[in-house]
């Protein structure tokens, strides 16, 4: 019963949800009374044996340059070999773009049961039950993998990548029959320099209340000053004052940041259900009567305009910034 | 050119959620229910978009359910397509329900079949993997953009960090996401039309169940708010970092 971790990569650095995937696999396979083990596909800049810190005794590799980008078909095609070789029962995925692209594959093809979104260790007393965000997010549901294998998509931000457990980690390169892929990449548009949303762990949002695209200066100062990645809610991305990738709320992005901080936003039950996992939120809105407050765990009642500049004012002292 | 559209009954997004039978159950009592907003908004304008731009094609819509998702189903028919498939089944396992769409898919030789980036419901962003593994077929995820030339697709889907650009040919999974097209409202030919346009119903095939839910939990609730004095929003900051440690 051991446990396999795909560890997602970006130009060759392992991703910050991958190592809280390895942590948490490391944790699963304790409870099971087993090992886990992680597999890493492309060229990778890293050193495979760093996993060894959060718990994964051994590493295979697969440097191979048609595994840089994410062909959905050819990755499940070497994952299975990767489970194959590894005897895993259990595989973890990182719940981001490459594993919805990849995960559900992969289930079909082990026949293996997929709970995508887990946000906490599997219930493995007697059955196998996982808990994981539904209704996305106003609710959870606990649910029962009934396969001999079984996969996990562990959110972002849902298991302290710090928790495991040292080991020494052995790295081995195995060498997978890699089959053609029958989609072909044309280009890539990466963002550069900006914090992922999902994996932030402060996240500064704005809404309608900040009146035009022209005010987003203080919401990008503040998230600079914290390392914070910038959000927004749904009318400001329809109105194309933001990026729709910056969209959060049941129709776009779900995150769980330890600090939401929402700037003139009233605070919508759809705007809710994409950021009340979040762990601490803060509420700035003059109106007092915003639903937003009823969710939040601190809150300023005012004007937007005048409470910003002085809230970056007291964190650029807090961070000793002139 | 042929192709198929998944629709899924959800609640509304504005759904108060609440549970049943010893929180085993989504309790519906007063829910409204819609067509998945990613299935409605991005899948079935985008394939609408494409039939317009190709009269020769045919497009056709599928739902696994009951009885109880007709009226969604004919609310897809109300915006385009010209007959909606229902496969009667209450299961809710994503592997029992790919594997059903796939059956029909594959009788069907559908060239593009086209699902929502998930359901708002369930949150698995599943099916479209699930079901392309099954078929065997080339799989785009989170597509944002999706254009034709002849049997060649060009899409944009979303990756780690960015976007990307590929060509694939058809046969094709896609699942559709934000930028993919605008939502539309039906207009009254097409509620009209939507009545007699074919609404078939088979009987699911024999497929494997890979999961079941075992019961619902409700979040816990906030302990209420601290609210800060804004003439005075240091206070803020010093409570972020002092109690809550978030900063």
């Amino acid at each position: 019963m051991s446990v396999l971790v795909f560890i997602d990569q970006a130009d060759g650095q392992f991703k910050k949800s991958s190592l809280e995937a390895a942590a948490y696999g490391a944790a699963v396979a304790k409870a099971m009374g087993s090992k886990a083990e992680a597999v890493v596909l492309g060229n990778i800049t890293e050193d495979a044996a760093s996993l060894g810190q959060y718990g994964i005794s051994k590493v295979f590799t697969a440097a191979n340059a048609t595994l840089d980008t994410v062909d959905a078909q050819v990755y499940t095609d070497v994952l299975a070999q990767a489970v194959e070789k590894s005897g895993a029962d259990v595989i973890i995925f990182t719940n981001n773009s490459t594993a919805k692209a990849v995960a559900p594959r992969l289930s079909a093809r082990l026949k293996a049961g997929l709970v995508a979104g887990a946000v906490a260790l599997p219930e493995i007393n007697g059955g196998f039950s996982v808990k994981k965000t539904v209704f996305s997010g106003k609710a959870f549901a606990h649910v029962n993998i009934e396969t001999a294998k079984k996969i996990i998509s562990l959110n972002p931000n849902s298991y302290h990548a710090a928790a495991g457990e040292a080991v020494t980690a052995t790295v081995e390169a195995f060498e997978p029959a890699i089959k053609a892929g029958k989609v072909q990449l044309v280009s890539q548009n990466k963002i550069s320099g900006e914090i992922p949303l999902s994996e932030a762990e402060i996240v500064v949002s704005g809404g309608r209340g900040l009146k035009g695209p022209e005010n987003w200066g203080m919401i990008e100062e503040l998230a600079k000053l914290l390392g914070a990645a910038t959000a927004c809610s749904r009318p400001v991305a329809d109105v194309h004052w933001r990026p729709h990738h910056e969209h959060v709320g049941q129709t776009g992005l779900a995150i769980a940041p330890n600090l939401y901080i929402a700037v003139g936003i009233s605070g919508a039950i759809q705007h809710l259900a994409g950021v009340n996992r979040s762990k601490v939120i803060v509420v700035i809105n003059k109106d007092k009567e915003a639903p937003f407050f009823k969710a939040a765990d601190y809150g300023i009642v005012g004007d937007a305009f005048e409470v910003m500049p002085k809230i970056i004012e007291a964190v650029k002292k807090l961070k000793g910034v002139a | 050119m042929k192709i198929l559209v998944c629709i899924s009954k959800t609640p509304d997004t504005t759904a108060k959620i609440a549970f049943a039978d010893n929180n085993t159950k989504f309790a519906p009592e007063g829910v409204q229910w819609i067509i998945n907003p990613y299935d409605e908004w991005y899948a079935l304008v985008r394939a609408i978009e494409l039939k317009e731009a190709d009269p020769a094609t045919v497009l056709h819509l599928i739902n696994v359910g009951t009885a109880d998702s007709d009226p969604i189903i004919r609310k897809a028919l109300a915006l385009g397509g010209e007959e909606a498939i229902r496969v009667n089944s209450d299961h809710a396992d994503p592997y029992f329900i790919a594997a059903q769409i796939a059956a029909v898919a594959k009788e069907g030789g559908y060239d593009l079949v086209l699902t929502g980036k998930e359901t708002i419901d369930y949150n698995g962003s599943s099916i479209g993997g699930m079901l392309a593994e099954i078929l065997d077929l080339p799989y785009i995820s989170h597509a944002l953009k999706l254009d034709l030339q002849g049997s060649e697709v060009t899409t944009v889907r979303e990756i780690e960090g960015g976007e990307e650009t590929n060509k694939v040919s058809l046969p094709l999974v896609v699942s559709c996401q934000k930028g993919m097209a605008e939502q539309r409202i039906p207009n009254m030919k097409g509620i009209m039309g939507a009545r007699s346009k074919p609404l078939k119903v088979v009987e699911p095939v024999a497929a494997d169940t890979l999961t079941s839910i075992r019961n619902f939990e409700m979040p816990p609730a906030k302990a209420g708010v601290k609210l800060v004095d804004a003439e005075h929003p240091e206070e803020l900051v010093r409570l972020l970092h002092e109690e809550a440690k978030a900063i």
